[in-house]
């Protein structure tokens, strides 16, 4: 992708409208970055990054349904992302899954474009896949209670306490809960060190 | 102040009592010589001992000066016996002069020289009393001291749980502030009106918070205007997804109530509730009076529409426990709390003590 030629495609997740709004206004003095969507919740943000395949991605951490680390571990693709968010202690977790940047509310147009700048050069280079980047994040002693599992534009969220059992099919992960089973291109292992080995040994007997 | 001295009622039994013990000291002492008779009794022994009473009275002071537990024995006996000697002297030689004036009534001839014979007596007593009396003084010291030390434990667990409240009262939420400033500067160019109106509701309630560093407890109708302009702020940021129902008896509102008590419960609602729902929902706050014979108590409800499946957020429960605590450090027993889970309902129940305005803090 030669970043001079092409546009570059946006897209907006924040629960707020009115967050949305200054993104969406700081964005009005590059017309070369199209808003190609706006997202109030997690599961939207899944189903349009997967849909239009956008370039850049403007996220909150805290949103109904799903949280801005849960949406990037589904949408797998290689995409520039940019926290904004009022609270500043996700900062780290939000380097460590390769966030170009992380802005703290309120932000100006000035924090803004460093953040803008970053992204050009991160987009013109090469991105470690998102997936598969949360477990490993995760500080120690602190496990997932759930397992979020993308089937196409649909998203799936299972409680760790709703799960019967967990097997490896080659690059992916079989979940079996409540009768049904979801497909997920993970690793068990990075499952394992994300989930409560308790529970997951428990389930396994 | 003297323990005795500085309380009539105490002051007439002490001279009641030492009227008996001298008394019969005397009259046994004496008994050898015939005893003595009604007569001399009252003219001679009762004005001796009332006075030598006040005397021994001020056994008090040397007792104070030579505290019981940081002198040594000799260094406490030594004094004492000197102070005795010193007083039961002076009260021989009263004795002698009263005797000798005594004498010169017709039937009370001789009586200076009976008296005299028992100069040796007298001295011996007077010390005895004396004594009787430094013993009686450092029991009352010693009590004293007691309640001394009981009353500054008791203004410790004052201040300790003074310090707890002081160290427990809610404070603003940072990511509260953080948001709403960042809901300004979006409206600053797009609706400026509006950008006004939500500086004003959240400065109405960052003042009010402000105001609640120095006070123990706040009118009901105070926490709820707290409320109201904590919720005219999230209403901007939360626009329609945020729908509060307000159920309040008129009668609670002079009802007093620790600062930021319901606040919490109501921030909590929206932090955990609202925010969690795509559509959002609704916040019922409920007060009313509960009357039963003795006394009234106010039961607040606080309850919401939440998402049981929403990701968890950092701190939850933080506010819930601190509100808990708070009211327990309070009132003790009669607070209670309550948290219920029911499906999509989350539901926070109080009762507190009714406290109208008239009671001081």
């Amino acid at each position: 992708m030669t970043q001079t030629a092409e546009r570059t495609r946006a897209v907006i997740v924040d629960d707020e409208d009115l967050a949305r709004q200054v993104v969406r206004e700081l964005l009005q003095a590059h017309p070369e970055i199209e808003i190609v969507a706006e997202c109030g919740n997690g599961f939207e943000a899944v189903k349009a990054v997967t849909e239009l395949k956008p370039d850049l991605l403007f996220l909150d951490i805290q949103m109904p349904k799903l949280d801005g680390f849960e949406v990037l571990e589904l949408i797998g693709t290689e995409l520039a992302v940019i926290f904004a968010t009022a609270y500043d202690q996700h900062a780290l977790r939000a380097f460590e899954v390769h966030a170009v940047d992380y802005l703290l509310k309120p932000f100006g147009a000035e924090r803004f474009e460093q953040a803008l700048a970053r992204a050009r050069k991160r987009v013109r280079e090469k991105l470690p896949a998102a997936s598969d980047l949360k477990a490993s994040t995760r500080t120690p002693g602190e496990f997932a209670e759930r397992i979020v599992v993308r089937d196409g534009t649909r998203v799936h969220i299972i409680p760790i306490a709703k799960l019967d059992y967990a097997e490896a099919q080659d690059d992916y992960i079989a979940l079996a809960s409540e009768g049904k089973k979801h497909l997920k291109q993970q690793t068990i292992s990075s499952l394992e060190s994300g989930s409560r080995q308790r529970d997951l040994d428990e389930r396994r007997r | 102040m003297h323990p005795i001295l500085g309380y009539p009622r105490r002051l007439g039994l002490y001279l009641f009592t030492w009227l008996i013990v001298s008394e019969l000291l005397f009259y046994v002492a004496t008994y050898h010589h015939g005893g003595i008779d009604k007569f001399q009794s009252v003219l001679f022994f009762f004005p001796l001992s009332v006075v030598y009473a006040f005397m021994c009275l001020s056994a008090w002071y040397s007792c104070r000066g030579i505290p019981l537990e940081d002198t040594s024995f000799t260094g406490m006996l030594v004094p004492h016996l000197l102070a005795a000697l010193i007083c039961a002297f002076f009260w021989a030689l009263m004795a002698k002069a009263l005797a000798s004036g005594l004498s010169r009534l017709p039937q009370l001839q001789g009586f200076d020289e009976k008296v005299v014979r028992s100069i040796p007596i007298f001295l011996a007593m007077g010390m005895l009393l004396y004594l009787l009396a430094v013993a009686l003084f450092y029991v009352l010291l010693a009590q004293e001291a007691s309640r001394e030390a009981e009353q500054r434990e008791s203004q410790a667990r004052v201040l300790a749980r003074d310090a707890e409240l002081r160290a427990l009262k809610a404070q603003v939420n940072p990511h509260f502030l953080f948001n709403s400033l960042h809901s300004i500067s979006a409206l600053t160019s797009s609706d400026p009106k509006r950008a006004r109106e939500m500086c004003i509701a959240l400065a109405d309630f960052l003042r009010a918070t402000l105001g609640l560093g120095e006070k123990a407890l706040i009118s009901l109708e105070e926490e709820l205007s707290l409320i109201h302009s904590f919720l005219a702020v999230e209403k901007i940021r939360f626009g329609t997804r945020l729908r509060m129902e307000e159920q309040i008896d008129p009668g609670t509102l002079d009802c007093m109530v620790p600062p930021l008590i319901l606040q919490p419960l109501v921030e909590n609602a929206v932090v955990h509730g609202i925010a969690n729902l795509i559509e959002g929902g609704w916040i019922q706050l409920r007060v009313d009076a509960v009357r039963d014979e003795n006394n009234t108590t106010v039961s607040i409800e606080v309850e919401n529409r939440f998402d049981p499946e929403a990701p968890a957020r950092r701190k939850s429960g933080v506010g819930l426990a601190n509100v808990r605590q708070r009211l327990n450090t309070r009132y003790g027993n009669n607070a209670t709390f309550s948290v219920n889970k029911n499906g999509e309902r989350f539901h926070v129940g109080l009762t507190l003590p009714a406290e109208r305005k008239a009671v001081p803090a």
